[in-house]
C-alpha cells in the first residue's frame, strides 16, 4: 500500500459524509477507489447535532431507511426565541411526517458514519482509517496527482483527488489551494450527548414509537454573539449544544463550556434534561462565511467538497446534506469525463462547479449571501429583538387589570423605544434582504 | 455548573503520551505581545491557560476543533496539527 505500486482512479480524503458520498458514488460505477481517514474508524472524529436531511441520502442510497442506524424521526419542530428566563416560540407539529417516507431524522454521527462507511466498503471502495493524509503530491506542471500520507514512503498516486477533509482543512490550506479559515467565517459548537431512559424522552416531549422532537434556539443563551444552540431527541438521549461565531467568542470572557451549561441551567431548558448523564462532551467548527467565503472549488486534479469547501446553510443549519450533494457531485463529474475519456483538468473539472450551480448547494448559498454579513453588522436581531419580543409576551400575558389596548401602546413603545420606527422598518428591510 | 474537567472525563481517548500535536511557536509572544489571549478563552476543552504570566497548553483533553488556531489569527503563534493518525479524541457519539 505504502510503496507506490498502485495508481488508483480517485483518492478521497475524509469518511465524512462529503468523502463517503463521492467515494460511495465512484465505487458503485466501478471506479478504483482509495479512501483514506485520519480516526479509528468514520466517525471517531466527528461531530454534528445532529439532523439527518432524508432527502441528499436518498439520492446516493435510495433504500438507507433499511439498515442506516437513524435515531427518531423529526416530527415536531420548535424554534425559541429565548431572554434569561422566559423564551417566545413557534412550534410545527405535524402527523404527515409520521407517514413514510420520513424527511428528516435525529441521528448519532459516530454510528452513521460507520454505518455509511460499511456502504463504501460494500460498493467496493478500499477504506484505511488511522491514516492522516499530510500533503499533496503534485507533477512538475503543479497538476495534483496524489497524496503523502503519515507513513514511511506513503506516497500515493490517483488521476483526482478529491478532498473532504472536513472544515479546518489543513491539506488544502497547506497546499495552498484555498485560505485558512477566518474567525468571522466559522462558528464553534460544543454539545453534550445526556442520557436519560426512552420513556422519560418520550413522555417530556410528548412522543411515542420512533417520533422525534428538535428544538433550535437564540436570543440572550449566546451572551450576544451571534449564535444559535440547539437540542435535539435521540432514541435513549438528547443532544445539547450551542455554537457561535469565533470572531465573537474572541471578543467576550465565557468559556464555551460555561456558554453550554447556562443554556443547561436555563429555566425552560433545565426541565428537558433534569436526571439526565452526560456521557459526552464534543466541540466542532463550522464553516459559516457562506457564498461570500467560499474559496476555489477545484483545480488541476483536485476538487473540494463538502465543509472543507464551506458549504454550509446557517441558517437553516444544513451542513452534512450540503456535504452529501457535493461528494456525489464531485464523483459524477469525474464519471462523466471518465465516460467522455477526459482527464481531470481544471478546465474539465468546471463542470463540477456548474453541477453545484444548479443544486440546492449553490442556489441556497447564493440565496442567503447577504445572510453572514447582515448578522455581524445588525445586532439587534441578535440581542433587542429576542428581549423586545419577550418583553412584550409577558406584557401582553400578564393579566393585571390594564386593558389591553394600553398593553400594546406600552409594547409598541418598548420596541420604539430600542429602535425607532425607522430602524424598524429598516431592519425588517435588510432581514428580507438577507435572504433574497 | 458542571467543570469542563468533569465533561472531558466522560469521553474517550488514545492520548499520544509526550507526543503533543499543537505547539506554540514562541512563547513569549503569548506571554509579552498578546492581548486577547483568546485562545485560552475560546478553547472548549480549558487545554489553554494563563497564569503568573505565563502561557500554558497542555493538550491531553484536546477535541481537535482548531480554534485555537483560528482565533490566533493576528500573531499566527499556534502549529496546529492533527495527533498522530490513531490518536487523539475517539467519540462514541459526536
Ligand atoms: C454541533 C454541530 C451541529 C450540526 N448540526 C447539523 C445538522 O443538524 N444537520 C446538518 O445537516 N449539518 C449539521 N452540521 C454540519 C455538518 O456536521 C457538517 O456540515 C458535515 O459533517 C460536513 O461533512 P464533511 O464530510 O464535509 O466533513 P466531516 O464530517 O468533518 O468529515 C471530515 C473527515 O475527514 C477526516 N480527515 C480530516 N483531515 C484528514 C486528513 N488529513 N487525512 C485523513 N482524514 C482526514 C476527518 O477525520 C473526518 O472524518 C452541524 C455541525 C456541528 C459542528
Ligand atoms: S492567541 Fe495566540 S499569541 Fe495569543 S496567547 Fe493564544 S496562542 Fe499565544
Ligand atoms: S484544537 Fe480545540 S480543543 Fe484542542 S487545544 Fe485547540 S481549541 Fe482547544
Amino acid at each position: 500500500m505504502t510503496q507506490n505500486i498502485e495508481k488508483f482512479d480517485v483518492i478521497v480524503v475524509g469518511a465524512g459524509p462529503a468523502g463517503n458520498a463521492a467515494a460511495y458514488t465512484l465505487a458503485k460505477a466501478g471506479k478504483k477507489v482509495l479512501q483514506l481517514e485520519r480516526g479509528e474508524y468514520p466517525g471517531s472524529k466527528n461531530v454534528q447535532g445532529a439532523i439527518l436531511y432524508a432527502d441528499a441520502l436518498e439520492k446516493i442510497i435510495p433504500d438507507f431507511r433499511d439498515s442506516a442506524p437513524l435515531e427518531r424521526t423529526v416530527i415536531e419542530q420548535r424554534m425559541w426565541v429565548m431572554e434569561d428566563e422566559s423564551y417566545v416560540g413557534t412550534t410545527f407539529r405535524s402527523d404527515r411526517f409520521n407517514q413514510m417516507p420520513g424527511n428528516r431524522y435525529t441521528i448519532i454521527r459516530a454510528r452513521f458514519d460507520k454505518w455509511f462507511s460499511e456502504q463504501v466498503q460494500k460498493a467496493g471502495a478500499l477504506v484505511i482509517c488511522e491514516m492522516t493524509v499530510i500533503a499533496l503530491l503534485r507533477d512538475a506542471a503543479g497538476k495534483v496527482i496524489g497524496v503523502e500520507v503519515d507513513r514511511e514512503d506513503g506516497k500515493i498516486y490517483a488521476d483526482t483527488v478529491i478532498l473532504a477533509d472536513g472544515v479546518n482543512s489543513l491539506v488544502a490550506s497547506r497546499a495552498g489551494l484555498r485560505e485558512d479559515i477566518k474567525p468571522a467565517a466559522v462558528a464553534l459548537a460544543v454539545k453534550e450527548t445526556i442520557f436519560l431512559p426512552k420513556e422519560t424522552v418520550e413522555a417530556r416531549f410528548n412522543l411515542k414509537g420512533s417520533e422525534g422532537v428538535v428544538i433550535e434556539m437564540l436570543g440572550s443563551i449566546s451572551q450576544g454573539m451571534a449564535g444559535t444552540a440547539f437540542l435535539y431527541t435521540n432514541k435513549d438521549s438528547i443532544s445539547l449544544g450551542i455554537g457561535c461565531m469565533l470572531s465573537d467568542m474572541k471578543a467576550q470572557n465565557t468559556t464555551p463550556a460555561e456558554l453550554l451549561e447556562k443554556l443547561k441551567q436555563h429555566p425552560s431548558v433545565a426541565p428537558l434534561i433534569a436526571g439526565g448523564e452526560t456521557r459526552e462532551y464534543a466541540a466542532h467548527l463550522i464553516p459559516e462565511g457562506g457564498y461570500h467565503a467560499l474559496p476555489e472549488l477545484y483545480g488541476e486534479g483536485w476538487l473540494l467538497v463538502g465543509d472543507s469547501a464551506g458549504f454550509v446553510n446557517a441558517v437553516h443549519r444544513e451542513g452534512s446534506n450540503l456535504a452529501m450533494t457535493s461528494g456525489r457531485l464531485a464523483a459524477e463529474t469525474l464519471l462523466e469525463l471518465g465516460e467522455k475519456g477526459l482527464p481531470s483538468t481544471a478546465a474539465n473539472l468546471a463542470r463540477y462547479k456548474a453541477r453545484l450551480e444548479d443544486s440546492i448547494v449553490l442556489k441556497d448559498l447564493k440565496k442567503y449571501r447577504n445572510i453572514p454579513d447582515t448578522l455581524h453588522s445588525q445586532r439587534q436581531f441578535l440581542s433587542d429583538y429576542p428581549a423586545l419580543l419577550n418583553g412584550a409576551a409577558h406584557e401582553f400575558f400578564t393579566v393585571d387589570g390594564q386593558d389591553k389596548a394600553t398593553k400594546e401602546k406600552a409594547i409598541f413603545n418598548a420596541f420604539r423605544e430600542r429602535r425607532s420606527l425607522l430602524g424598524l422598518l429598516g431592519d425588517a428591510y435588510r432581514l428580507w434582504r438577507a435572504t433574497r | 455548573m458542571m467543570k469542563v474537567e468533569e465533561k472531558l472525563f466522560q469521553n474517550r481517548y488514545r492520548v499520544d503520551a509526550d507526543r503533543p500535536h499543537i505547539r506554540i511557536k514562541n512563547e513569549s509572544v503569548c506571554n509579552d505581545g498578546c492581548v486577547s489571549r483568546a485562545c485560552v478563552v475560546c478553547c472548549p476543552a480549558g487545554c489553554w491557560s494563563f497564569e503568573e504570566g505565563k502561557i500554558g497548553l497542555i493538550t491531553d483533553g484536546c477535541l481537535e476543533c482548531g480554534t485555537c488556531r483560528v482565533v490566533c489569527d493576528t500573531h499566527g503563534n499556534v502549529d496546529w496539527n492533527y495527533p498522530r493518525a490513531g490518536f487523539g479524541i475517539l467519540f462514541k457519539f459526536g
